[in-house]
């Protein structure tokens, strides 16, 4: 059975349709995409004892934690909001520290491991909410289901650039696209689910969690069967090489020789900078919006706004990175840091002049080169790196996603709660933010400006490279 | 299996459960412009 998953096992026969690896890519990234969607589960897990009404305590107490199968009181929203942040810290952590064993081992092995961690995350938090012992849920959906993240949303990419040597961009992107939209499908079948379990003494998280982790364990698995790796020398048919470019390497770079390249750390702070502007506005759109246009946006639709600017997340992750393949990745930053430098300049201005059409266009661009800088990188890096490892740096990389994502929010929000304890009107207690903005992005600018062409001495020699494989 | 079969399902297999949310969410999208 584990032959199966033997790198050697998968390799494609001749005649294997390379469209056939997009969708098993998906079929990986639709699902652990999910964890975007994690936040419809909060409110139903805070009142599993009270049901229709949170049960009084839940205060945060180690004791409490310990004890909860007898304890009395349901799980405060600062107790679940620690569920998704050790899933992302997770997600960084395992993507780090196993980019190398998903790169020797092949994707399928990455992907059925992916499933298996994925899944068991999802059951294990399933027994957490029977028992209520929240700390079932932390190990459960946080580390082992982070872990089911991290290894597969590195383990496709490779895979994807090997076998689109001539649309990497659009290959990557089409996959971590998919990660963007599994919130989509996740949001509304949790719902959906829920609402079928739940009953006036019952709220069905339990049953839901299964259901999903059996869907889940499923949908990865076919992806895990579907995905082979390209014949060594397999070129596309009428497949020709571009011709020679600076930034575009035909060399390798081991993994951890990557780490000691300028290059590596210029790409980190252009992921990482791209990412701590869109990430601090994605999760405030909704209070942003309102409070910059009391009386003209409301909770309603500035609820309309967020699934707006989570379907252009969506298909900015895959039309940028697709553009990528025709202007260059270092031309698709430079339009990213120029154009969102502006873009945050005009938010407080549209403001200013009330022109709620100004904003909302303004913030849909900015969350498209958001998602567009994800989906971007993958191909930035084997542009630098080469091939061979692109799928451990990535996960190497991916380590200013956490960055960020601990940078952003706290941005946005620190400095607005300062500006409003400090007497500025909330409508325009961002303005300050939004200039903060533009400068990171500005600073992002010119790491992406020195970016060069990785040093001949780094690269892997032809043997090394040969032996790899 | 050949590969068109195979390949209209596994499209079928990810694509349409992704249509379904864009199209949710689309919806949801809308209440921007009521």
């Amino acid at each position: 059975m584990l032959g199966f998953l033997d790198k050697s096992r998968t390799i494609a026969p001749a005649g294997y349709s390379r469209w056939l690896i997009p969708p098993a890519a998906l079929c990986v990234h639709l699902c652990i995409g999910q964890a975007y969607a994690y936040s419809v589960f909060n409110i139903p897990l805070s009142k599993l004892i009270g049901i229709g009404a949170k049960a009084p305590g839940g205060a945060w107490d180690l004791h409490k934690l310990i004890a909860v199968p007898s304890a009395p009181d349901d799980w405060t929203l600062a107790q679940l909001g620690w569920i998704f942040s050790l899933g992302i810290f997770f997600l960084g952590v395992s993507a780090a520290l196993l980019g190398r064993w998903v790169e020797e081992g092949g994707p399928r092995r990455a992907m059925f491991t992916a499933a298996l961690c994925w899944a068991a995350g999802f059951l294990l938090s399933a027994l957490g909410v029977y028992v209520h012992n929240i700390w079932l849920i932390y190990i459960g959906y946080g580390v082992i289901g982070g872990f089911g993240l991290g290894i597969g949303y590195i383990s496709p990419v490779s895979t994807l650039i090997k076998w689109f040597p001539d649309r990497p961009g659009m290959a990557t992107g089409m996959a971590i696209m998919g990660f963007g939209g599994g919130a989509f499908i996740a949001s509304p079948l949790s719902v959906w689910l829920m609402g079928k379990f739940t009953t006036q003494t019952h709220v069905g998280v339990a049953e839901t969690f299964i259901v999903m982790g059996l869907i889940y364990l499923c949908f990865m698995m076919i992806g895990a069967w579907l995905v082979k790796i390209p014949a060594p020398g397999w070129k596309p048919e009428g497949f020709v090489a571009p011709p020679a470019h600076p930034l575009i390497t035909t060399n390798h770079v081991y993994v951890y020789q990557a780490l000691k390249t300028p290059q590596f750390w210029l790409i980190w702070w252009v992921l990482c900078l791209n990412v701590t502007a869109g990430i601090g506005v994605l999760g405030q759109a909704s209070a942003m919006s309102q409070e910059m246009f009391p009386g003209h946006i409301t909770a309603i639709a500035a609820s309309g706004l967020v699934g707006l600017m989570s379907l252009f997340n969506m298909g900015g992750r895959f039309a940028w990175a697709s553009t990528s393949d025709f202007i260059g990745r270092k031309n698709t930053y430079f339009v990213f840091f120029a154009l969102g430098t502006v873009l945050y300049a005009i938010v407080p201005t549209s403001g200013a002049i009330g022109s709620v059409p100004l904003f909302v266009i303004c913030f849909l661009i900015i969350i498209s080169m958001y998602g567009g800088g994800f989906s971007t990188v993958p191909a930035y890096l084997k542009d630098m790196f080469g091939t061979r490892y692109v799928g451990a740096i990535h996960g190497l990389l991916l380590t200013a996603w956490s960055m960020a994502g601990i940078f952003g929010p706290v941005l946005v929000n620190y400095i607005r709660a300062y500006n409003i304890a400090h007497g500025i009107p909330k409508a325009q207690a961002y303005n300050n933010t939004m200039y903060i903005m533009a400068v990171l992005l500005v600073i992002g600018f010119f790491c992406n400006f020195f970016i060069k062409a990785v040093n001949s001495r780094h690269h892997m020699t032809a043997d090394e490279a040969e032996q790899m494989i | 299996m050949s590969n068109g079969l195979k390949l209209v399902l596994a499209w079928g297999l990810v694509g349409i459960p992704l249509a379904w949310g864009v199209i949710e969410t689309a919806i949801n999208a809308a209440k921007l412009f009521q």
